[in-house]
């Protein structure tokens, strides 16, 4: 080890202002609020449906109705599907290769069977809901 | 230990991440309908309350909430270093135990929740 290291001065706050990549990565962090958010709502509601009473479940299904709440879940869902969804689609083909072979499978191919098991799963899950 | 310990967390963020990524939206969009009064039939108190009895439906519920909570729980941890808190053995515990909480509710009002 030297005996002057040089330290580049850096903010440990604000770090990641100075380049176009680094911002991008913490806006994709951010997705955890979401995850921790939507996570302890559905632990919530299902509180409210441990009660095993109609009454309770629906004035929680009431509590839920707002602008407020309409604006915040439309800005979540547009946020997690560009920032976690689709990012975590993408570097699939990177974090699992496939090998077929000699070769590694081309990544679109990864990437397409993503979207298209999601396409299934989000339709099942609208499916069980009464969507669709 | 330590390598050990980290590949459990690491596997719980990847398995979660994936998970996340494939089911949020979906739910996401369930609170969003609600929130414009557009309850789903599947919503409303007799069907979900039927599909949460099911053991099937626990199983379900329980392994998204609870890889959602461990997930969330890694990131977070991560994210205030990230903000320049360098505190991580408070911050480690006490994301850490948030999810542990949020795992024990998870499974306590599945349990509860019955014909």
């Amino acid at each position: 080890m030297s005996r002057r290291p040089y330290i580049r001065p850096m903010s440990q706050t604000t770090w990641y202002m100075r380049n176009g990549r680094y911002k991008v990565y913490m806006l994709r962090e951010m997705t955890s609020f979401l995850v921790g958010f939507y996570t302890f709502l559905t632990i919530y509601a299902l509180a409210t449906l441990a009660s095993n009473s109609p009454q309770v479940w629906n004035s929680f299904l009431s509590s839920q109705q707002s602008t407020g709440m309409i604006a915040l879940h439309g800005f979540a869902l547009l946020y997690f599907l560009f920032y976690q969804t689709f990012p975590w689609f993408k570097l699939a083909p990177k974090a699992m290769p496939v090998q077929v072979g000699e070769k590694t499978l081309p990544g679109i191919y990864i990437v397409i069977g993503h979207y298209i098991v999601w396409a299934v799963l989000s339709a099942f899950i609208f499916w069980l809901a009464g969507v669709i | 230990m330590a390598i050990a310990k980290k590949a459990i967390v690491w596997g719980l963020f990847a398995a979660g991440g994936t998970l996340t990524a494939f089911v949020f939206p979906a739910l996401i969009a369930l609170f969003l309908l609600i929130a414009t009064g557009n309850v789903p039939e599947g919503m409303q108190f007799e069907q979900i309350h039927v599909f949460v009895t099911s053991w099937l439906g626990k199983v379900c519920l329980f392994i998204v909430l609870f890889l959602s909570l461990w997930h969330a729980a890694h990131r977070l941890r991560v994210v205030a270093h990230d903000f320049g808190i360098r505190k991580d053995t408070l911050v480690a515990s006490t994301v850490y135990t948030l999810a542990a909480i949020g795992t024990v509710l998870s499974a306590y009002y599945l349990w509860m929740i019955k014909a």
